[in-house]
């Protein structure tokens, strides 16, 4: 015998590695362990094998690797002792993994096992079975766990029904020869029994339809009749859990009812009574009461529609949400998430506790009455709830912050009835938690303001109020900052007073003071300080006193170490001083901002269009406030002395090319300004592609007829006339007119005439899937576009089972028809078509965008591929 | 069904571990700790369930309850009943003291074989099989009884003697 396999008892190992103070010191002494339990599975020692094998599964607990023991358990188990099979099938559940071929040398030890006559070896066999059954062991030993469903001893049965479970799960097939033998055991008193056979239902019931119509037939009687008995049953002490009958088997019950219940009329009819009985009955100041009372709110949602159950459950939630018990509450926002889409009504009736959840101590809550608040905002509550989250916004914790001002920011943008209300809430909001928001949350409200004009005066005063009290909000600052740059005119002289608005006086140094202080302060990070310097820029203009003081606040930053800053700096400081004739107009007001373009960026994926150094945090406002200083940029450096001269580029083009005297035509801005563009196409066209020998010819040509005709039209008027006729020549090039055409800008020259024309897009493509549209309009109703929507797989197996899903925005209307197969063949061999019928209710104004959900299965693998579409053409 | 059941101290040291789905000991281990992890910052008096998601995958909560220096958790899906399951720690709680009577960790740590019978006892194959406390403890007593009487080699009764008492 080895030496080492004497050692010591599993209690002594327990201790010894107890004692060790740090991890190397528990690894040493569990290695030596190893070391000599090694030994002896070597020796093939059987006096130690189970003691050896009990240690191995504390060591597996610590986390070691055992698998050297899984064949002791083989050997243990088939060992004729009590302790040795009892050690054995513990370490089979514990440390055996699915190795198929192990676990099959087991089967036999099984069967014997199930098969002995001491009804303890059999329930250990049963238990083990239970926890890790493979297939061919559950096809194996599926006649013996049948046969122990009738065993005399009450705890074979409940065991062997649980058995059953996995069974069953493991081979589908094997449902029918359960029935029977489930119907029977619904029928017995023994609450352990009844409890697993009421699972073991359960589960054939969700597993096989036809399982299902049997028990609804022959069991939902018999099950309500038990359900009546518990809840009316004397106190059966038993079974009690702190003074409620049997909680977990009636908990069963009423989970099975509900699977029975569920969209079956009749069924649900059955068992009405007793839920009402459950729901009234049941006494709701213990935790094992409120179980039953949740699941049979659950149970009572799930069947079919009987309107006064349904909002006696909503109400035993309503009444959970005040229970002093965390958890109760915890589960009744989760339930009442589920109520809403069965009956809104009756959980908009527990608004007011819902929302005094909202500001609970426990965070999960907070967070989940949160969510559930958002789901019951609509129209006509939207103010009274925004304004209770934004009152409860003061005072609630740090870390809440953010969600909290995401949920509210969001309900404000979806909801808000007119512009001013918008306004009023999202500076509410800023001022309180401006350092929480998104950055679109901010962006978004400067599109909104720029649309409101007759509200300018009024936000542009609010802001600067705002920014007095809440100095340290970031968002806050940056809006009140570009507003003040863009509307300080209006701050003066209340220009545009409400009827609710006091007046305040503000002079010109008091705006100044405020993006002064704004750029000063140290907390303030670049982009706010960019957005300072440039409403500063913007008020040396609407400012002309404070002038001087701009220009010394601007220059400061001239030293800064952030080149943003610094070439601003520079930029403007020369503005200011050398340009004052051109000054006025580089810093008018900025153009409205089309909000449907802002809130296609935001919702689509399409890139802003333009990308600072500084990413994200420039986008909108400094973005756009960009552009307008790059042409500033090119007047200085080029044009200094001559700044209003036209860029006559195109015009010199066009002089090269037709060898004309037109340069002293062109440099008359007027008309030509607005052909400018034309001529840029011209220029385009032919300087692309295999195009321009073709129109280089003709272009001529047509201005030497024009030129013949000279006699009627002016200068002007043929320099115009070539504007048209490349545009008519182009279809004849050959070449893809719309690809020439393309990013055009203010007006593309698309042959209206002809019928739009709209080419495929390239809609999803990922690794495994490409998706490419076809569009079609019928011209009778230019809002709906028919979509055929083509599918190819581009992977080397067969898809089956192929749904294509989409979503779409309000706006839109959605009809899918069905598609043309649902088996892609590999290696985009075949392809799946499908057609989408799209209706745009804000034709012109938005883009038709969609969500999509493909799922497929793969070698028997289900698959999911999600994605959004949003390259699809406005016109459209 | 149930996931797993675990018994953890506040230490983060495992003191039982089953898991109802094949789970290999290294992602054992691993969601332990992040269990534990979760375990340890939560504050009192907040709700015993902790929603699954990023920690142990989707559709799956948990349940805890501290008893001294240990936590018990379950781990399971969507369709258990959380206050039940919360209720069912209660009840293994009950039987273990009445096992042990006044149980402490040390209890716990030496007799992990008896955890695991009254647990095998309780829950078969992640379905709960018993509530009733005597039934249980009958059971378990059973075991114990046949662990150390059972007919068979005496050297090997010994050992078990030995290795349970």
């Amino acid at each position: 015998m080895n030496p080492f396999s004497s050692g010591t008892r599993l209690r002594d190992m327990i201790r010894a590695i107890r004692a060790c103070k740090t991890a190397a010191e528990e690894r040493a002494v569990v290695r030596k362990e190893c070391a000599s339990i090694r030994a002896a599975v070597s020796d093939n020692d059987n006096d130690y094998r189970h003691r050896n094998l009990a240690k191995l599964m504390f060591i597996h607990m610590l986390g070691y690797p055992t698998h050297f023991g899984q064949m002791e358990c083989l050997k243990l188990i088939a060992a004729p002792g009590f302790p040795e099979k009892r050690i054995g099938y513990l370490g089979l559940m514990l440390l055996l993994d699915e190795r198929q071929e192990v676990l099959m040398l087991v089967t036999n030890s099984l069967k014997q096992d199930l098969n002995h006559t001491n009804q303890y070896i059999v329930g250990l066999a049963l238990c083990a079975l239970g926890n890790i059954c493979s297939a061919e062991m559950a096809r194996d030993l599926a006649p013996e766990v049948e046969r122990l469903l009738q065993f005399r001893d009450p705890n074979v049965r409940k065991k062997a029904a649980l058995c059953s479970i996995r069974i069953v799960k493991k081979v589908p097939d094997l449902v029918e020869n359960f029935v029977n033998p489930v119907a029977s055991l619904l029928k017995e008193k023994h609450h352990g029994v009844l409890l697993t056979a009421m699972q073991l239902c359960a589960d054939l019931c969700i597993l096989s339809e036809e399982a299902l119509e049997y028990f609804k037939k022959r069991c939902t009687e018999g099950l309500v009749k038990v359900l009546k008995d518990a809840v009316n049953s004397p106190y059966a002490p038993e079974y009690d859990i702190s003074g409620i009958a049997d909680p977990f088997l009636q908990i069963r019950l009423l989970r099975l009812l509900r699977i029975l219940g569920h969209g079956d009329a009749d069924a649900s009819d059955c068992m009405n009574d007793v839920l009402a009985q459950v729901a009234t009955k049941t006494e709701s100041n213990k935790n094992a009461g409120n179980a039953i009372l949740y699941e049979c709110v659950e149970t009572i949602l799930s069947i079919e529609d009987s309107g006064g159950l349904r909002v006696l459950a909503i109400n035993i939630l309503g009444r959970f949400l005040s229970n002093r018990d965390n958890n109760i509450r915890y589960v009744a926002l989760n339930m009442l998430m589920k109520a809403i889409s069965v009956d809104g009504q009756a959980v908009q009736r527990h608004r007011a506790t819902i929302l005094e959840c909202v500001k609970d101590s426990d965070a999960s809550i907070r967070k989940r009455a949160l969510e559930l608040v958002y789901l019951l905002v609509n129209e006509s509550n939207v103010k009274p709830l925004t304004k209770e989250l934004i009152d409860y916004l003061e005072v609630s914790d740090q870390d809440f912050k953010g969600d909290l001002t995401a949920r509210i920011c969001s309900i404000v943008e979806k909801l808000s009835p007119d512009k001013l209300w918008y306004i009023d809430q999202m500076l509410k909001v800023l001022c309180e938690a401006g350092n929480y928001v998104k950055d679109e949350v901010w962006h978004a409200l400067i599109v909104v303001i720029t649309n409101a004009s007759n509200l300018h005066g009024y936000t542009v005063r609010s802001l600067y109020r705002a920014i007095q009290t809440s100095v340290d909000q970031e968002a806050v600052v940056r809006v009140a900052v570009w507003c003040i740059g863009e509307y300080g005119d209006l701050l003066m002289n209340n220009t545009g007073m409400l009827d609710l608005e006091e007046p305040i006086t503000v002079t010109e140094s008091d705006a100044v003071d405020v993006i002064e202080l704004a750029i000063k302060r140290h907390t303030s990070d670049l982009t706010t300080r960019a957005m300072c310097l440039i409403a500063l820029l913007k008020l040396s203009s609407r400012f002309p006193s404070s002038s001087q003081r701009i220009k010394d606040i601007v220059t400061q930053s001239k030293g800064s170490l952030l080149l943003e800053l610094q070439q601003r700096s520079i930029e403007f400081d020369s503005i200011i001083e050398k340009h004052q004739n051109l000054r006025a107009a580089l810093v008018e007001r900025m153009p409205v901002l089309d909000e449907a373009t802002y809130s296609g960026r935001r919702s689509g994926s399409v890139p802003a269009a333009v990308s600072t150094s500084q990413g994200n945090a420039l986008h909108l406002p400094n973005g756009v406030a960009k552009m307008a200083d790059a042409p500033l940029l090119d007047l200085l450096d080029l044009s200094v002395d001559e700044p209003a001269a036209p860029n006559s580029s195109g015009g010199n083009f066009l002089q090269d090319l037709l060898g004309a005297d037109i340069s002293s035509s062109s440099s008359q801005s007027g008309k030509i300004q607005a052909q400018k563009s034309g001529t840029d196409v011209l220029l385009d066209l032919l300087s692309t592609g295999s195009a321009p020998a073709q129109n280089g010819s003709s272009t001529p040509d047509i201005f030497s007829i024009s030129q013949d005709n000279k006699t009627s039209i002016s200068a002007l008027d043929s320099l115009s006339s070539p504007m048209v006729p490349p545009v008519q020549a182009s279809p004849i090039t050959g070449g893809s007119p719309m690809d020439l055409l393309d990013g055009f800008g203010p007006n593309p020259p698309v042959p209206k005439d002809n019928g739009p024309a709209h080419p495929p897009i390239v809609a999803f493509e990922s690794s495994s899937l490409k998706i490419i549209f076809n569009f079609s309009k019928e011209p009778e109703s230019p809002q709906t576009t028919l979509i055929e929507a083509n599918f190819t797989n581009k992977s080397s197996e067969v898809y089956t089972d192929f749904i294509f899903q989409a979503a779409v925005p309000k706006f839109l209307q959605l009809h899918l028809e069905p598609a043309s197969g649902n088996t892609l063949p590999s290696s985009s061999s075949g392809s799946i078509t499908q057609k989408l019928r799209v209706t745009n209710n804000q034709h012109g104004k938005k883009s038709i965008m969609m969500r999509i959900r493909i799922s497929y299965k793969l070698n028997g693998k289900d698959m999911l591929e999600e994605g959004q579409i949003s390259n699809i053409p406005r016109d459209l | 069904m149930i996931r797993a059941m675990l018994v953890i101290n506040n230490q983060g040291k495992s003191r039982l571990a089953k898991f109802y789905n094949y789970t290999p000991v290294e992602q054992q281990q691993q969601l332990i700790r992040s269990i534990y992890s979760v375990l340890c910052l939560q504050p009192e008096n907040v709700s015993n369930f902790i929603e699954g998601g990023l920690l142990l995958g989707p559709d799956s909560r948990l349940v805890y309850k501290l008893f001294a220096t240990l936590y018990f958790v379950f781990v399971f899906d969507s369709s258990e009943n959380e206050l039940a399951m919360f209720d069912l720690i209660q009840v293994y709680v009950e039987i273990l003291e009445k096992c042990f009577s006044n149980v402490c960790e040390l209890d716990i740590v030496l007799n992990y074989g008896k955890m695991h019978t009254i647990l095998d006892e309780m829950i078969v194959g992640g379905q709960v099989v018993e509530t009733n406390s005597d039934i249980v403890m009958k059971a378990v007593e059973e075991i114990s009884k046949l662990e150390t009487t059972t007919a068979g080699a005496k050297l090997i009764s010994k050992s078990a003697s030995l290795l349970w008492g």
